[in-house]
């Protein structure tokens, strides 16, 4: 056996590619790798579909008779809260997805790698985003069974889902850095947990922030998941006559979430590439 | 063909600084192969991770096939492979796939991916991983694979970190075989272990490391004739012999013969093995000690850091490193 027969030693790589293409390909390559890893483990896969399920038929026949919404009907009311509430966890799996891959040591195969500096997260956040979309439309699906209904012109339909999305995508950089930063995947399972529950839940996703004691109706109005929950709801024509709040986030939240997801991006996409510069696992 | 001096590398931890490297110095001449031999800890993998671009040191120059890997580490990283402690494969993916992907991210074709990753199947006999996915199947199909990765451009330099710890003795003796099939087509290796008996098998030449740099230096001839070719080791029945055998053991020796911290274990490096421990026996029976056990036995890591510091080399129990895979 020879490891290395003379036509092999051809195998040396051709000219470096140009940076646009070879951004492309590796990105491509790793996203790759990712959506098999997706397709293998369905674990990861069964969880991102049946949430978002369990979720809709949960809020919308549980507590859909309870709680009462001033101008609309309660599952009119609830999709948007669980359209965003779901983006925003399937986002977290960047991090624990990162976390994982650097404690597995891929991390560091890849950054011996002539790759394009980004790819790896690139191909991480792409193959979340499109997690994220299968869940959306099962989540759709759901809220069609339901009840939900869209009351709005099919282009600002697809604005909605577009905003989600970005809003995800643009979170999923900010997990990526902590994943790496973090020293184990289930930190991150945890923190997210800690910290995003009460984020989704003190906001206008499942209730109205009016109905909330003072200080906490304060930090509803102003908190990023309002203005997502609210933009969205906008834009799937499910606000009703619902009044909404004075707060400047609440009054003008469409263009609160682009501005929020752009800033995201512009902060964290060079935080992440320079940290993955620097990480390899102990 | 990798030239590294004066590498320091210093971690802040609560307890002060960690020294992980305190100024190293290496080379490694082309189409050679360096054995880097030392305990967990001394250093091994911080050196490698530093040449091949993982980290940066705090201070100290590298170069590899004459390109500085700290100021253009995109253009080092194309002529290196990289096979680490850890076989970093993807457990989902197939070992076909893996390689596939590697080949890629080396910026190959695409069906020039394929067909080296088929080729590295063929040659490396992964048949059995190449269609279904890593997960599954043992600690030594799982290192083939991830030494296949590192060889997928044929690099100019190849990295293996402790590329057989972990590993039974059957998959030892077949990376072994794979390594030294690699190194007789003139690749530049550097490699890290824990055991003398594997830098003696593949390496031109050891160095020794302890406490981030380099104790001594030369082939493993050179080394062991510095802690003698073979030990002799007796066990005795009765601990108040201790004494005695050890006068007896010293005389055959090469040096002065030690007693284990059992009071029983009485040990002793000679130059000819065979002939030193037919001696020992001899004048033993003759003094009348009785004997538990006896026998000759290669020198160890531990024997060459006892020599070389004054202590033993810590964690070179073969098993550990096992126990440490299986628990990952």
């Amino acid at each position: 056996m020879s490891v290395l027969a003379p036509e092999n030693r051809q195998a040396r790589p051709a000219p470096e590619p140009g940076a646009a293409s070879m951004w492309l390909s590796d990105g491509w390559t790793v996203t790759k790798r990712n959506l098999t890893k997706l397709k293998r483990s369905p674990d990861m896969l069964v969880f991102a579909v049946l949430q978002p399920i369990m979720f809709v038929l949960l809020f919308s026949q549980i507590y859909g008779g309870s709680i009462q919404v001033q101008g609309t009907d309660y599952t009119q009311y609830l999709m948007a809260g669980i359209f965003a509430q779901t983006v925003i966890f399937g986002s977290t799996f960047s991090g624990s997805a990162m976390a994982q891959d650097l404690k597995d040591g891929i991390i560091d195969r890849f950054r011996t790698l002539p790759m394009s500096s980004s790819a790896v997260l690139v191909g991480r956040t792409n193959s979340d985003l499109v997690l994220n979309g299968i869940s959306m439309l099962i989540m759709m699906a759901t809220g069609f069974v339901v009840g939900w209904r869209v009351n709005a012109p099919f282009s600002s339909f697809l604005a909605g889902i577009g905003l989600l999305l970005l809003f995800s995508y643009a979170f999923s950089w900010v997990m990526a850095l902590l994943g790496m930063s973090v020293k184990s995947p289930e930190v991150i399972n945890n923190a997210s947990f800690m910290i995003l529950f009460p984020l989704t839940f003190i906001s206008n996703a499942f209730v109205q922030s009016q109905t909330l004691p003072a200080p906490l109706e304060a930090f509803a109005n102003w908190n990023p998941v309002s203005a997502l929950v609210q933009a969205a709801r906008e834009l799937f024509g499910n606000v009703g006559s619902v009044p909404t709040p004075d707060a400047w986030p609440m009054q003008n939240a469409v263009p609160t979430v682009l501005i929020g997801a752009i800033l995201m991006l512009l902060i964290f996409v060079p935080l992440c590439i320079r940290k993955f510069a620097s990480i390899s696992s102990r | 063909m990798i030239e590294a001096s004066g590498l320091k590398k210093t971690y802040r931890s609560k307890s002060g600084p960690v020294h992980a490297l305190a100024g190293m110095d290496l080379s490694v001449p082309r189409g050679t192969v360096k054995a880097l031999l030392g305990p967990n800890g001394a250093g091994k993998t911080t050196v490698v991770k530093v040449l091949t671009t993982l980290i940066r040191p705090t201070e100290g120059t590298a170069l590899v096939d004459g390109i500085d890997v700290l100021s253009n580490p995109k253009a080092a990283r194309r002529i290196i492979g990289v096979s680490g402690q850890y076989a970093a494969v993807d457990e989902n993916l197939t070992g076909f796939e893996n390689l596939e992907m590697v080949g890629r991210l080396y910026h190959l074709s695409a069906r020039e991916a394929k067909r080296r990753a088929q080729d590295l199947i063929e040659q490396f006999e992964l048949t059995e991983a190449g269609n279904r996915p890593v997960k599954g199947f043992s600690g030594g199909m799982r290192r083939r694979i991830d030494l296949a990765g590192a060889l997928v451009i044929n690099p100019k330099v190849l990295f293996l970190d402790e590329p057989t710890t972990g590993l039974d003795p059957r998959s030892r003796l077949s990376l072994w075989g794979i390594i030294k099939n690699l190194v007789s087509d003139g690749t530049t290796l550097l490699l890290t272990t824990q055991y003398l008996e594997e830098a003696d098998q593949l390496s031109d030449d050891i160095a020794v490391i302890d406490g981030g740099r380099v104790i001594a230096e030369g082939t493993a001839d050179e080394l062991k004739a510095q802690i003698g070719g073979h030990r002799v080791v007796v066990t005795l029945v009765n601990p108040a012999d201790a004494g005695a055998a050890r006068e007896i053991l010293g005389r055959h020796g090469d040096g002065e013969a030690t007693v284990g911290t059992d009071g029983r274990t009485v040990e002793v490096g000679v130059i000819n093995g065979p002939r030193a421990l037919q001696y020992v026996l001899g004048d033993l029976g003759q003094a009348g000690v009785e004997l538990h056990d006896a026998g000759m036995r290669r020198p160890s890591l531990d024997d060459v850091f006892l020599k070389l510091t004054g202590r033993h080399a810590e964690n070179t129990d073969e098993n550990v490193p096992a126990e440490k895979e299986n628990a990952k």
